[in-house]
């Protein structure tokens, strides 16, 4: 009987910069069903994260409720983690993020937890765009309590049951760009080669990343007529570039064509090389990423790749001007600088 | 790369690491898996089928299984295989009933048997059963070959030899002890077909100033060994140089420490490292205090007054050329002296058959060794066939049971007048194990615990008598724990594609990171882009045939852990974990 993951390893396991092998970066062997696509997501954040050498204690997992919030205990095992109520995942992140924002944070939600019960805290933090990764893994249903058809799924799409679905799909990503997100980027949990760099450049994001993940729930909503499934996405996906993440670290050798291809420098001077570019889209352009999005739609497709990126705006922190050390490092002189000081506050308010 | 055709039933084998590397292809997991559920007897039986002498082997085997053991590439030491196989032949009882008891129905033929080593009783195992008049020649007093004359007793007790040798004895074999064949040709009328298993019984000799003056104190170690055996020796100097560096010299030096030695030294030419002996055969001599001196080669053998009083040596260091080939270039240094009473030369065995005329149509080669079938075992004179030491040059007990059940099959493919080239195909079978949901048939949870030492005797009392054994066995609850540390090589990660959706759910549970889905390839770039890169090339890699998406599977079978993990996350059984059984063919099995 096998509950827990051997704890052998390929002997041959590469280690990245700060000699962890990708095995440093798991966690404990997943609960979820087999083949559910979100186990893909959660490795492919494993690989991520080995790729971009980041120190697991330096992140924090955010999650609310549904089979996708309880993916943060299978990634990431030596990382922080709060796994929250339904749909309140934001407001932890949020408040997490105000204490320490020193902290790299990957919230991950469903398509139940943020597109339903979550709705209001989901756009109040595109608003106030706070520094994080937003995932979420997208089943059109309510994998955790058996399958319910969730807001995003798509009109016509037919249940395991045989109900077909008669309401209009909220469009988690139309709405992320529509709301401001800086960062927006659709993707399918079978599609690692994408998925990856894209979750590479979502982290090295300054500002709210959010990646909407098309993600089968092979139990209840991976049947003939879904439009969910494994064959039905892979069948209609459309992708607006290939993507490359090129961290900041290394040597730029490619040279890349105007006309096709472009390059996007990231805060921290990573790259991010886009090749075969979808027509008349602008990764830096809201108005022809929302228009590629319905334009995509029309025409039955599921866009993925990154579609929008704004490294210009103020994130939360900025804009409120939160002090940069996390506040159980602050000392007495800090919290209390003296009367001289509160003199000036007072003066300032006369 | 092509896709597998793992209908080949050397594929599955091949994955099978100890079993594949194994010369008489022991389903070795299969016995570890009774061992750990407490059948002994069951697993004595399926050793005692492949390998004839589970009791012998599990005590002196050459495990050429451990070095091949999945387990020593996923940490450090290979299950103790070899010291498992001696719990359940300790733990076996009575087996009495479950071996063929004669009298058997004659088929009208037989068979003799020249020499009654291991290779020759292997073949009147499989042979007697079948209705075969079986004829054992041999000098010595008793069956066993160099097993009795040879292996001492503090390594292998007499009793578990003669209950070995005489669960075969008892088929109701004739036995023709303490007679010399010393005509082949006197014998070949008398006989359907006949078996040489003689051995290589000859001692190599050290011809240098001073041999013959010394020869009193001077010994050719197999010579002097079988005559400790056979209690005609009882003791020795209290200073001994032991000269050579394979397994005789050990039990020279060991059985020289239990005759009276007390400055027993081992001389050799070659670096430590590059000695023939097994590594835990150096350490069990070093752990009685006989110490080795490499590099050191033989000038001469120093007499005084007639009496042998030691041996003088040059100095040595070992060069390698780009092809790695070794010479010992001296260091230039003064020779050295080291005082010895007597001298062991342990330094390789020879074939030689001067009872075989030359004149029957049986051909030898240029090194006088005999021309047989590497597949048949066959000489040129078409009744007569090879087996053991005899055939090929010295090797070691596994090698001559290997021999002897091949042999068997061509004596009686031979007798009942059939094609002996045209072998019986081994017998194969792969069944599904899934019981539940996270259930197998077998303990499919990986033990993360090290190899288990096995305990000795301590060294104060087992010098002091050389029929002690010193190594005392696994008891029951260390032998469970050991046989957890398998890996179940057998229980195979069986694939189907048409079944697979590409979730790459088994990719990504994969503890050892073997599964890959990727487009297609040649091998060399393949084993490079893997999730880890393949770099053992002695491991096949899985190649499945064009999944949906125009990618394939691919599995390195190097560091799996047969864990099952893969094929509990898979949706649809496209992975299966399927127990795999090879039996190699027998004697008396009809070719299809
Ligand atoms: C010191 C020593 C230690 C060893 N230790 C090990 C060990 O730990 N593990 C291991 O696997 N192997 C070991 N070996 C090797 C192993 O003993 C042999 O490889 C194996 O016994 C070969 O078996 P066989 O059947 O070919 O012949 P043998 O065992 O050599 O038997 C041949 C028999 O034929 C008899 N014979 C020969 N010529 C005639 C004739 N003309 N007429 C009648 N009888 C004849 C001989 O007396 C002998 O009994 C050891 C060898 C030596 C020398
Ligand atoms: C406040 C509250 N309301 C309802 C539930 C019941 N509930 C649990 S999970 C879930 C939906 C989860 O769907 P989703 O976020 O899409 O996750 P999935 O399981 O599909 O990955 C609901 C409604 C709950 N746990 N808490
Ligand atoms: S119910 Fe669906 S979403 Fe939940 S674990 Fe199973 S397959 Fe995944
Ligand atoms: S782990 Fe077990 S089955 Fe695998 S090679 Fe070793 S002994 Fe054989
Ligand atoms: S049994 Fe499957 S999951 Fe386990 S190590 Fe082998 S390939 Fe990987
Ligand atoms: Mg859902």
């Amino acid at each position: 009987m096998s509950f827990q993951r051997p704890l052998f390893r390929h002997p041959n396991l590469p280690k990245n910069e700060l000699g962890f092998a990708k095995a440093d970066y798991e966690g404990t062997l997943s609960t979820l069903c087999a083949g559910c696509g979100h186990d893909s997501i959660s490795a492919a954040i494993v690989q991520a994260c080995y790729e971009l050498n980041v120190e697991p204690h330096r992140v924090a997992k955010l999650s609310g409720i549904g089979c996708s919030s309880k993916t943060p205990t299978y990634f990431l095992g030596n990382s922080h983690g709060f796994n929250s109520v339904h749909g309140r995942m934001p407001s932890v992140a949020t408040g997490a993020s105000m204490a320490n924002r020193t902290l790299k944070y990957i919230g991950v939600s469903g398509d139940g937890d943020s597109a339903s019960i979550g709705m209001g805290q989901f756009v109040h933090v595109i608003r106030r765009n706070l520094n994080m990764v937003y995932i979420v893994m997208n089943n059109g249903c309510y994998g955790l309590t058996k399958g319910q058809d969730s807001a995003t799924a798509d009109v016509g799409s037919k249940s395991k049951a045989g109900s077909i679905n008669p309401f209009q799909p909220i469009d988690l990503a139309s709405m992320a760009i529509e709301l401001g997100a800086t960062f927006v980027a659709q993707s399918f949990s079978g599609d690692k080669r994408q998925l990856v760099p894209l979750i590479k450049a979502a982290m090295d994001h300054r500002g709210f990343a959010f990646i909407n993940v098309i993600s089968p729930c092979v139990t209840f909503n991976n049947n003939v007529g879904s439009t969910k499934s494994y064959d039905y996405v892979r069948d209609h996906i459309e992708a607006t570039a290939t993507i490359d993440f090129v961290p900041h670290a290394e040597e730029i050798t490619a040279q890349y064509d105007p006309g096709t291809e472009t390059e996007i420098t990231l805060h921290d001077g990573s790259l991010l090389h886009l090749k075969k570019l979808a027509n008349d889209w602008d990764p830096m352009d809201r108005i022809s990423a929302a228009s590629a999005m319905q334009k995509a739609r029309s025409k039955g497709q599921i866009l993925t790749g990154l579609l929008y990126i704004n490294e210009d705006a103020k994130n939360l922190h900025e804009t409120i001007e939160s002090v940069p050390s996390p506040l159980n490092q602050l000392d007495e002189t800090d919290l209390c600088p003296g009367s001289a000081v509160l003199d000036d506050l007072m003066m300032s308010l006369r | 790369m092509e896709t597998t055709n793992v209908n080949d039933p050397e594929y599955y084998h091949k994955v099978v690491d100890c079993q594949y590397a194994c010369p008489a292809h022991t389903p070795v997991p299969e016995y570890i898996r009774l061992i750990a559920a407490g059948r002994y007897a069951d697993a004595y039986m399926i050793n005692w089928e492949s390998n004839v002498f589970p009791g012998v082997l599990g005590r002196t085997c050459d495990r050429p299984c451990e070095p091949a053991c999945r387990r020593g590439r996923v940490e450090e030491e290979p299950v103790a295989i070899c010291r498992l196989k001696r719990v359940a032949a300790d733990h076996k009882g009575d087996v009495i009933d479950r071996i063929p008891q004669g009298p058997f129905t004659p088929n009208g033929k037989k068979v003799a048997l020249i020499g009654g080593g291991p290779a020759s009783l292997t073949v009147a195992r499989d042979l007697a059963p079948l209705g075969y008049e079986i004829h054992v020649y041999d000098e010595q007093i008793s069956g066993g070959g160099m097993m009795r004359s040879q292996i001492p007793s503090f390594r292998l007790p007499e009793s578990v030899l003669n209950e070995e040798v005489n669960f075969i004895l008892d088929m109701g074999i004739h036995t023709h002890f303490k007679h010399y064949v010393d005509s082949l040709s006197a014998l070949l009328p008398d006989y359907d077909a006949v078996f040489v298993g003689t051995g290589a019984p000859k001692g190599r000799d050290l011809k240098l100033p001073g041999r013959e003056e010394g020869d009193a104190n001077i010994h050719i170690g197999i010579e002097w060994l079988a005559s400790v055996a056979f209690e005609h020796t009882h003791s020795i100097g209290k200073k001994v140089i032991v000269l050579g560096g394979g397994n005789t010299a050990m039990d020279c030096c060991r059985t020289s420490r239990r005759l009276g030695g007390e400055e027993v030294k081992v001389v050799v030419r070659s670096p430590f490292e590059d000695m023939k002996a097994s590594p835990w055969e150096k350490e069990d001599a070093m752990h009685e205090d006989i110490p080795i001196l490499n590099n050191h080669v033989p000038k001469s053998f120093e007499v005084k007054d007639g009496k042998l009083i030691g041996m003088t040596f040059d100095r040595v260091e070992a060069q390698y050329d780009e092809n790695g080939k070794r010479s010992l270039i001296s260091t230039g240094e003064p020779p050295v002296f080291v005082e010895a009473d007597d001298v062991l030369i342990a330094i390789g065995q020879v074939n030689t058959f001067p009872w075989i005329e030359r004149d029957l149509g049986l051909e030898f080669d240029q090194w006088g060794m005999p021309v047989v079938s590497k597949q048949t075992y066959q000489s040129t004179l078409p009744k007569v066939f090879f087996g053991g030491d005899a055939a090929f040059g010295p090797e070691n007990v596994i090698t001559a049971v290997a021999h002897g059940h091949g042999a068997a099959i061509s004596i009686d493919l031979f007798c009942q007048e059939k094609e002996v080239a045209n072998r019986p195909a081994p017998r194969t079978n792969l069944f599904h194990q899934k019981m539940g949901i996270h259930e197998w048939s077998y303990d499919s949870a990986v033990a993360s615990d090290q190899r288990f030492v096995v305990p000795q005797a301590d060294k104060s009392v087992t010098l002091k008598d050389r029929k002690l054994e010193v190594e005392l066995g696994f008891d029951e609850r260390t032998a469970f724990q050991e046989a957890q540390r398998c890996l179940n090589c057998d229980v195979q990660t069986v694939f189907t594609e048409t079944k697979c959706i590409e979730c790459d759910a088994c990719m990504d549970v994969c503890p050892t990171s073997c599964i890959t889905f990727t487009e297609n390839a040649d091998e060399e770039s393949l084993r490079t882009q893997l999730s880890a890169p393949a770099l053992n090339t002695d491991q096949d890699l899985l190649v499945s045939d064009t999944l949906k998406t125009g990618r394939v599977m691919i599995k390195d079978e190097d560091v799996c852990l047969h864990c099952g993990l893969c094929a509990e996350r898979c949706p649809t059984s496209a992975w299966d974990m399927q127990k795999f059984l090879y039996n190699t063919p027998k004697a008396g099995i009809s070719v299809t």
